[in-house]
Formats: C-alpha cells, structure tokens, sequence
C-alpha cells in the first residue's frame, strides 16, 4: 500500500519534548566481535531514544564484552529492553537505577 | 580431516542444510561460490535477471516451504538490489538466507570497486547478519544464519563473505551438525488456564489469527479452538487461508479494507484473543478506538509484540500451535447462540458488497472466473495495490500457505518472482499472480528467468494504465489532483510477454473470457493473461488511514 498512516503516533509514542529526569543506567552482556555497538545503537537511534552515555569494554578473556548504557528512562523503556534482548549477540540485560557509579566515575574525564 | 576452499565450505553447507535450489545472480565478488556452485550436483542455480527478484524467488520458496531457502548475490550493487527483498522478508518474519560476495579484507574500506558496507545496510533489515572474517568462521556462520532464520519467530538472515575468504583455504575434523530450530520459549500454564477462563466468561468474544498462526503451522489448532468455543474468527493479510474463507465462523479480513460486518463485530466485542498477530496499523486503525470495550489475551512467540501496541489483559509468550495445544483441552465447549446469531445478522446487513462478481472482465468477477477453474492446491501470489485487496477479499482460500503477499512492506514488484519461486518450491501445483500494471513493470525482468525455468506461473493482470491505489486516494483524501498516479503512455505487456519468451493471452477481445482463462490457467507452463479493468473501480470499504475501522467509506 501506498500510503503512510498520518497517525503513528497513536502506536508509537511521540519522543518526549523532555525525556524525563529519571535516568536508568543498562548493563549489557554481549559478544565481542566488530558490530555489535552498531546493532545495539542503531536500535535507539532508529527510536530517537537519547542516549546519554556509553561504556565498553572487554570481558575475561575477550569472548564476551560488557556494555554500559546511561539514558533517560520514558514510557518506551520497557518495550526498548525487549528489542534489545532479541538482538542475536545480546546475552543479557540488567536495569540498574541512575545513581550507578559506573558514569559517575567518569566524570572527571568530562570537565 | 577435510580441506577445501571457503567457498567449497558455503555449497557443502547449503547442501547438507538441504537446499537443493538457490536463486541468484553472478559477480565478481561472487565468483568462486559460483565456482563451488558449478561442482554442485545437488543445488540447482536459478539465474535472475535482478538481484530483487533472486531475493522474492527466495522467499517465494520460503513461504511455500516453510523452511530458510536461499539467495545469492555480489557485492555492492548485486547486495543494494536485494535489500528490499530482505526487508520484505523482515516485515512477514520470512525464513529466508542472504549470501553475498564482498570485496577482499584488505579492500574493505577503501572504497573499492562495487564495495558498500552490506553489513551495516541490513543491520536493521535483518534478524541477524554476519561479515564473515575467515574461512573457519563459516563453519559457525552458515549453521548459526539456519538457525536464527528458522527459531523462534522467523527471519532473514545475511552472510557477507568476502572475495578472499570464499579463496582461503580451511582445514577441519567435521562437518557441524545440521541444525534445527531452537526449541521454542516455554510459557506459563497458569496464563493458560486465566486464557481458558476468560474465554469461558466471555459473551462477545472474537478470535483474531496473525501470520504467525501459519509459520507455527497451527490452522487447525486454532480452527478447533474457534469451532470448540463458538468463537467468530477475524484473520490479517497474512493469516488468510488459515481458517476456510467460507467457514461458518470465518468474518474474513479485518481492518483497512475488510468488511463492513467485520469491523463491527470487533467493535462489540467484549474479549479479543489474538493469536500471532501483531496489531499493525493495516488491521487495527486507530488504537485506541479499537475493539474498545474488549480484554485480550496476546499469543506470541516475539515477546517483544506483547503489550507494544495494546497492552494485553493476559500475554503468553510461546509458540502459537504449542500454546494452543494446552489451551485446547482447557476451553469448554459453548455454543454462543446469542452472539453467534448477531455476528450473522451484522454479516446480512453489512456484508462485502462485491459489485461486478458475475462479469469477468471486472476486478470481483476475475478474480472468481480465477477461482472457478483452480482447487484449493493452486498458490495465489499477488503483487500490492488495488487488486491484492480485492484478490484478500473476494479468493476463497481455504489452506495456510495458499496465499502469499508482501503484508508489512507492502513491495510492489513483489508477487511475479515469489510466484516463481513458490512454482520451484512445489513444482506440481498451478501459481497464479494476481497483479497490476504498475507492480508487475518492478519485477517484469524475471519473465526471462519463468520462461527459462517453464514454471507454471500465470500471471493475471489487472490493467487498469494507472497506480490504482495512489489513484484512489488522490481521489478520495487528495481532492481528485491526480498526481503521477495515471501511466500516460500504454505498454503492451502481450509484446513483452512475447519478447520475453512466455506466452501471452489477452481477455479483452475474447468473445468468451471464461473459456479463454480457463484455457490458459489450465495449460502448463508460464503465461501471462491480460485484462483491462476499469480505473475507476475503488477498493471498499476503506478506513482512511488513521482514522478507527469503524469510520469506513463506501
């Protein structure tokens, strides 16, 4: 069919003018190999879902890293997560709240 | 101990996985797996005269099958011309493996001739894709692209294999297994049996059955499930076929361009079970305006469908012919009189009114001249427009697998090479592909590649010298500005047909269209039938798009 529905917001969600305060930070497991950023980031960016933050680094002896995102929680949050854990190389996804000090660490190195 | 080449390893690996077809087209980056594939004696090569029609041949045996098929293209320019096939294919959630060549290793990134980054393009047009960095990893990647493509819901995978790789030498002790789908996600009984209550408890309930209800291959289940509990039973696009269109219980198609009675029904309903389906816009209109005063129970082996565009009252996430499986022999038989007997007079007051039925040289009446001469173990394909929805709603499909059609994407271009490819897959049954002169010109190419193969693929095509859906709705929503909607200049498709090797008929000057029909579908072989349908013949009912279902015009 031709057309585009002029209504998708009534199944997607608009973005939120702001996204909320509340910030959520997303543990990931996923397997290493190049790629795997790109199909993880490529799903919130498809969404207009901000990510604030970034974090990624190798695990153990390299089979498997661990990614750590920081953004802010909406309504789409919980939808978000199941998009993520279908992707194949995600192993597992932990919520944790925002005051995880994985970022606030790093704030020295954003002065 | 085995050792052979990269691309040696792709064929032995497509054999053992037991595909004995694979459609293609050839190029530098591709050179040895065609190589490989010249020491083939299992795989037979079907060569497409564009990469767009090898990945709609492929999927076209993957919608008959059931079961990943594969197709095969270069790099750059062979992997842009299949991506809307693997899109198409993400949308239906078709099993479908996309193999294509890549420049060498060293060249990746340097803009090297007919390089483009096929990994990052089907990124999100894929379940999952690999760019495969040496001759080992294929023993992995080929197994793995299986299955995923096949587990859970199903989906198009892709292998990006570089020139190199496909050259490198690779030693090894076995062969990896043959795979087989994953077992699917168990779910909770107790869900179950709330499922079975509500069902019980419910006065004005429909059932609603998805595509997925045919990738499980649970028709029957869920026909049992309607007939057991009296439940009036709406399909998508995608599910038509899955209960018999003349089923007593059957309310046909819902949604866009479903039936008046049927979009009713659903209005009234008070509980909704919705069996692999996915809430598409298409079907629902307006969320919230839909089925609003019903519960629902979600069905669905995607969790990530449940609760994504209504929430549901009870959601199991699990395969759709296990779930019904217990919940079978947990749903009491009722008879419904009452609702029953409403739903049928909704159905005799607002039936598909389907104006022209008994004159073949209109889209209805085709259409069942069509039907008259076939059985139930034709295939229908169509392309997208007009006459896919008059083609949904008018066929009486009575089998899964029956009907294929682009649903999600919605690819003109799409019915002429699925339909070869389903002729491939089931080489015995007749495959007609209802389709318009806009749509059949995206993929008409691949008339060469019918007539090379002798498929008995009949194309039926709805002429009306325009793109009849954008047609109408310039005339409908747009004020009748008809913009670049109407063909100016005629083709004449019976010389293409002609030029292309496949035979042609034309309807419009037969004294008796029947007859000459009947003569055509009944002779093997590819052949085109050609009829002239008036432009101005609209699809109703139509929901404007946005609007809720029960807002129909016409």
């Amino acid at each position: 069919m031709s057309e585009q529905n002029t209504n998708l917001s009534e199944f997607i969600p608009d973005v939120p003018e702001h996204n909320g305060f509340t910030k959520v930070v997303l543990e990931l497991g996923v397997a290493n190999h190049p790629g795997v950023m790109s199909h993880i980031c490529g799903l919130f960016a498809r969404r207009a879902f901000n990510v604030e933050g970034i974090l990624c680094m190798p695990v153990g002896t390299g089979e498997t890293s661990r990614i750590w995102l920081l953004i802010f929680e909406d309504e789409r949050l919980s939808k978000m997560i199941k998009q993520v854990e279908k992707l194949e190389d995600v192993l597992y996804v932990n919520q944790h709240a925002g005051e995880h000090p994985v970022f606030g660490r790093l704030d020295e190195f954003f002065q | 101990m085995y050792q052979m080449t990269g691309a040696d390893l792709i064929v032995k690996l497509l054999e053992r996985q037991g595909i004995n077809t694979i459609a293609g087209v050839p190029g530098g980056a591709a050179l040895p797996m065609y190589d490989a594939l010249s020491k083939s004696e299992q795989i037979h090569h079907v060569l497409c005269r564009h990469e767009q029609g090898a990945g709609f041949i492929a999927q076209g045996m993957a919608r008959v099958s059931g079961r990943p098929e594969v197709c095969l293209a270069s790099s750059g320019p062979g992997a842009t011309n299949l991506i809307t096939a693997i899109a198409d294919a993400k949308l239906d959630s078709i099993p479908m493996i996309a193999l294509t060549g890549q420049v060498p290793l060293s060249m990746i990134g340097t803009d090297a001739f007919q390089e483009v980054d096929t990994y990052g393009l089907t990124i999100p047009i894929t379940k999952h894709n690999f760019l495969v960095r040496s001759a080992k990893e294929l023993l992995t990647a080929v197994p793995s692209a299986f299955r995923i493509a096949m587990s859970d819901r199903p989906g198009p995978v892709l292998i990006d294999v570089p020139k190199d790789v496909q050259n490198q030498m690779v030693s090894f002790e076995e062969f990896p297994d043959v795979v087989v789908p994953d077992a699917a996600p168990s779910f909770d009984i107790a869900a179950i049996e709330e499922a079975a209550r509500m069902i019980e408890s419910a006065e004005r309930p429909v059932l609603y059955l998805g595509g997925g209800v045919i990738h499980s291959g649970a028709a029957h289940m869920a026909v049992t499930l309607a007939e057991q509990a009296s439940l009036p039973t709406t399909m998508t696009l995608m599910a038509l076929g899955a209960m018999p269109m003349d089923h007593p219980l059957s309310l046909g198609m819902l949604g866009m361009h479903g039936a008046r009675y049927t979009n009713y029904v659903l209005e009234e309903a008070d509980l909704l079970i919705c069996v692999g389906a996915r809430f598409d816009d298409r079907a629902i209109g307006k969320t919230a305006e839909f089925c609003p005063n019903a519960k629902i129970i979600h069905i669905d082996i995607d969790r990530s469908e449940l609760h994504k565009v209504k929430n549901a009252h009870v959601a199991i996430a699990g395969d759709v012919g296990q779930v019904l499986s217990e919940l079978l022999p947990r749903v009491k038989p009722q008879l419904r009189k009452r609702w029953l007997s409403h739903v049928e007079s909704l159905k005799g007051r607002f039936p598909l009114a389907m104006p022209g039925v008994d004159n073949p040289r209109s889209p209805y009446g085709l259409i069942h001249a069509v039907a008259n001469c076939l059985d139930d173990n034709a295939i229908i394909t169509s392309d997208v427009g007009q006459h896919q929805m008059w083609v949904a709603q008018a066929y009486p499909f009575r089998r899964s697998r029956q009907w294929l059609n682009s649903g999600g994407l919605g690819t003109m271009g799409f019915g002429f090479p699925a339909a070869i490819g389903a002729a491939l897959a089931a080489p015995d049954r007749t495959v007609v592909c209802f389709s318009g002169d806009g749509s059949l010109k995206m993929n008409i190419q691949e008339m060469a590649t019918a007539a090379q193969e002798n498929v008995n693929v009949k194309i039926v095509l709805m002429n009306n010298q325009s793109l009849g859906l954008v047609h109408q709705q310039q005339n409908l929503f747009y004020g009748k500005r008809i913009m670049a909607s109407r063909y100016e200049r005629p083709t004449d498709f019976l010389k293409i047909a002609d030029g292309f090797g496949m035979r042609a008929v034309d309807l419009d000057p037969a004294p008796n269209p029947r007859v000459t029909l009947a003569e055509a579908l009944n002779t093997p072989g590819p052949c085109l039938i050609h009829a002239t349908i008036d432009p101005n013949e609209f699809v109703y009912p139509m929901v404007p798009p946005g609007a809720a279902n029960s807002e129909m015009i016409g």
